[in-house]
């Protein structure tokens, strides 16, 4: 295979693992959502770790972006 | 391609050269000291919230004029983020979160506007400020706790053979963090950039088409301007995320035992 053509599709595979992330994104948010519908009062004291655990999650995805860009810009 | 070229927005232009180190006169050659535009840049971040908290709040009021209001809620903002996150003893450090906020959103912001200069997108600058967040952290921490803030390593009611697991992880959880939180600002800001100016090719590329792609052209600006929204919501959160997860980790250092 053309060593070019093998970098863009590891480029893309590397991609999949973004998708890792949105599912647990959404995992993070939605179980905030309904957690926060249950009991309003202590949403507020809970947006810190909110953001903190979607910090952690995100950062998996970036990780493998920049593999993907890794490949495309730099390798 | 060259107006459309997404990665072509993050190239450093050199305005002036101080001095080059070693070298042998020739381009490229030595490490150069340049005044680019990522410094030009980061100086005008730095005037922006410099001058604006120092002008707003000249008048020092009782009752807060609009102005001062803007710097008082900043100020109230970034300290309640630095009490629930690292204590009351964490408020020490509140002069460098508080820069460390300021100085991100700014920059995060500045990225937005056209023809300026996105400084977080590059990842040097994030990879300096996370290591200065991890050395504050270690110096700190071994400062105030001696060798008792090895104890982050050892979690309290583990049963000893499970300790042998447990520990290798901690410290490789340790020495990911400054490589997550730089990353995770460089990447988003990147990342986010490049789709921006993707979409704003494709407005290009279909309005060069004829009147169908001048038409058709109206669906990637109304996108465009839609990212541009998201955009303003990221730079934003990563600009705190980054304070809160400096924040905890400075809490780590101020109390070490899990």
């Amino acid at each position: 295979m053309d060593p070019e053509a093998a970098k863009f599709i590891g480029a893309g595979i590397a991609c999949i693992g973004m998708g890792g992330a949105g599912v647990g994104v959404g995992i993070i948010f939605g179980n905030y959502l309904a957690g926060a519908l249950r009991n309003p009062a202590a949403a507020a004291s809970q947006f810190t770790n909110l953001i903190f655990g979607f910090a952690i999650t995100e950062a998996l995805g970036i990780f493998s972006l920049l593999i993907a860009l890794l490949l495309l810009f730099v390798l | 391609m060259a107006g459309t070229d997404p990665i072509h927005q993050f190239n450093i232009n050199t305005f002036f050269t101080f001095a080059t180190l070693g070298g042998d006169g020739t381009k490229g050659s030595g490490v150069e000291f340049a005044f680019t535009n990522s410094a030009l840049f980061m100086i005008l971040a730095i005037g922006l919230v410099g001058g604006y908290l120092i002008f707003s709040t000249r008048g020092r009021g009782l009752v807060p004029n609009r102005l001062q209001l803007v710097s008082e809620l900043s100020y109230e903002f970034v300290a309640n983020v630095v009490r629930n996150s690292a204590g009351t003893e964490g408020m020490r450090f509140f002069p460098f979160v508080f820069t460390l906020f300021s100085f991100l959103l700014i920059g995060n912001l500045f990225g937005i506007m056209p023809y300026f200069f996105t400084i977080t997108s590059h990842v040097i600058i994030c990879v300096a400020l996370a290591l200065l967040v991890m050395t504050i952290v270690i110096a700190y921490g071994f400062m105030r706790n001696g060798l008792g803030f090895l104890k982050l390593f050892v979690p309290s009611g583990i049963p000893g053979p499970i300790l042998i697991i447990v520990v290798p992880i901690e410290i490789l959880s340790f020495i990911s963090r400054p490589l997550s939180l730089s990353l995770r600002l460089f990447g988003n800001m990147l990342a986010g950039h490049i789709v921006l100016k993707v979409f704003a090719g494709f407005v290009v590329m279909l309005s060069s088409a004829g009147i169908i792609g001048i038409v058709g052209s109206v669906l990637p600006l109304g996108m465009t301007v839609a990212l541009t929204a998201l955009e303003l919501l990221v730079a934003g959160l990563q600009a705190f995320v980054f304070t809160i997860l400096t924040c905890v980790y400075l809490n780590d250092a101020i109390h070490p035992g899990h």
